[in-house]
């Protein structure tokens, strides 16, 4: 097992709370035609992060660089879900006995699955552990 | 009408002027022959105490800065030695390194006396209780008044800042007659009585504020005076010149400035040319009787006019009419000065943000509230919340240590804040005043 290969690279960009914000991120993807596959937006007093798994992520990064955003990347795992009722469930109790702690998760439900995105602290115990306990991790290589 | 020194107070014009030049001579010689600092200031400027033949002369003097004394931190300017000295003060300077000022007991004589005049000629004096809501401490405001208002035999309610409510409850209950800081902490005092139930007007024995330490207008004098049924003085000073100086009399048209204390000039902002009395620009004071201390041509930077018509209150010293400005980008944010380049300073040495900075000052309630907008670094920015709100956390503590005044922090995205040439237009100030 290449754990890597489980790497996903999230884009984050900071973003002031303020109207019009997200418009003018979503606009320079459509600019770049880059498709946005899964997304959220955490919000702090007067700030906000917008976080994103694009298809380009490098394009991503270059566009909205250029227009003077600040932008990081951050390496997240998708775990795949069951699209029906208990399907969260049934991965949240998976992550919790194998002792993941998130920093965040956000969750998108697509044409093959549900999935749970996560940022974690330890990226390669936390795959294998998944991967040892019988869940089902996306490989990178489906986000491009 | 009570005047407290009759002799000093009402001399006449040309009598205080021929005791000014004495004085001024006397000081020359002193700080040309034992000042290593002022011995060389005047060499510079190509000037000898012999050259010193009219009061007109003092303008041949070079000046001294607020920078001199941050650079000769802490005592270099002393003029005094340890066994005369008898008290520092301390305020904070525009790099985070303070300035530190020393007195003799001549010289915490002189400034109680200036003050007791200032205190007298606004009406107080025995019987009246006076409540000091100034800082005590390394701050001059609160041991200077406490002082003043010993000598001309008031009361002293020595409640220094904070603890609003306790304020008021003893502003009752023993009956304070006037009150001392900053206008904007009596507005704040006037909302929190309203909330406890107290009107100052109907509810209080309080007849007087001494208001200062920052800048105010008349507007809000009508609104104090109507709203807490007071009349309000304006006070000032700084600690180069001792700490508060000088209150306006009955009048409320200025303060008269005690020429046998300190001879002011008032100059041309821009070519540094001597203006007539009435003439609006930067003001420039020589304390004439300073010991540990001595301030020459200081450029205190504060822009006003200098009144000598004769007051109707009897004294004849000139006037200096309500402080309308100043010549640098200082700030006054709950009576504390704050430089926007102390900002620039600390905010360099914080790497997780970038050097443009922006600065709102605002009046929440009654205090100032200021808010300084941060960009965030490239290689700062982490998409955990949690990290970013730490480096707020961190610029704002930072801040707080370097200003000594309480600030709120944004972080704001790269680019956003727009870029200047000059400093002040970093500043924001919305303060109606």
């Amino acid at each position: 097992m290449d754990v890597k290969n489980y790497i996903i690279r999230q884009i984050s960009v900071f973003s002031e709370n303020k109207p019009g914000r997200l418009a003018s991120i979503a606009k320079a993807f459509q600019e770049e035609k880059i498709n946005i596959l899964a997304f959220s937006i955490a919000e702090a007093d007067g700030f906000g992060v917008v976080r994103a798994l694009v298809n380009q992520p490098d394009k991503a990064f270059k566009k909205l660089t250029s227009l003077g955003y600040n932008v990081a990347f951050t390496d997240v795992i998708a775990v795949k879900m069951k699209d029906e009722p208990g399907g969260l469930f049934e991965i949240a109790e998976l992550l919790g006995e194998a002792g993941i702690n998130m920093e965040y998760a956000y969750a998108y439900s697509g044409k093959e699955a549900a999935v749970l995105i996560i940022r974690v602290d330890h990226l390669d115990e936390a795959v294998s552990r998944i991967l040892t306990k019988g869940g089902t991790l996306l490989e990178a290589k489906v986000f491009s | 009408m009570v005047i407290w020194d009759q002799q000093i107070e009402t001399m006449p014009r040309d009598d205080i002027r021929k005791l000014q030049y004495r004085l001024l001579k006397t000081l020359v010689y002193k700080l040309y022959s034992f000042s290593p600092f002022y011995h060389e200031r005047m060499k510079q400027a190509k000037v000898h105490p012999d050259d010193i033949n009219s009061l007109a002369d003092v303008k041949k003097l070079p000046f001294m800065y607020k920078a001199d004394l941050r650079d000769n931190y802490p005592d270099r300017l002393f003029t005094a030695s340890r066994e005369e000295l008898v008290r520092y003060h301390v305020s904070s300077g525009t790099t985070g390194k303070p300035t530190v000022v020393g007195y003799t007991r001549y010289d915490l004589d002189n400034w109680t006396n200036s003050l007791a005049r200032g205190l007298v000629s606004c009406g107080l004096g025995r019987g009246d209780v006076i409540q000091v809501s100034y800082g005590y401490g390394l701050f001059t405001g609160g041991l200077g008044l406490h002082y003043g208002a010993e000598r001309i035999g008031a009361t002293v309610l020595p409640t220094s800042v904070g603890n609003t409510e306790r304020q008021i409850e003893l502003m009752q209950d023993l009956h304070a007659t006037a009150i001392c800081c900053t206008p904007s902490y009596l507005l704040h005092m006037g909302e929190v009585a309203e909330k406890m139930g107290v009107s100052i007007k109907k509810d209080t024995d309080l007849t007087t504020g001494i208001l200062g330490a920052e800048p105010w207008t008349d507007v809000m004098r009508s609104r104090i005076q109507e709203w807490l049924g007071i009349r309000a003085y304006d006070i000032y000073g700084t600690s180069e010149l001792s700490g508060p100086m000088f209150v306006e009399c009955t009048e409320q048209k200025g303060f008269h400035v005690w020429s046998d204390l300190a001879l002011v000039e008032v100059l041309d902002k821009d070519t540094g040319e001597t203006l007539a009395p009435g003439e609006r620009g930067e003001l420039v004071i020589t304390m004439l009787q300073k010991e540990a201390l001595p301030m020459i041509r200081f450029r205190i930077g504060d822009i006003s006019v200098l009144d000598e018509e004769p007051c109707p209150c009897g004294r004849t010293h000139p006037r200096i009419r309500r402080i309308q400005g100043r010549v640098d980008d200082m700030l006054i944010i709950r009576g504390i000065n704050v430089f926007p380049s102390q900002v620039e300073h600390t905010l360099m040495s914080i790497p997780e943000v970038g050097q443009h900075f922006q600065i709102v000052v605002d009046r929440r309630g009654a205090l100032d509230d200021m808010l300084v907008r941060v960009e965030i670094s490239k290689d700062a920015f982490s998409d955990k919340i949690n990290d970013l709100m730490q480096i707020r956390s961190k610029v704002e503590h930072k801040l707080r240590n370097a200003l000594n005044v309480g600030v709120t922090v944004e972080l704001v995205e790269p680019g956003s804040l727009p870029r200047f040439e000059g400093k002040s237009k970093k500043v924001i100030d919305r303060r109606n005043l």
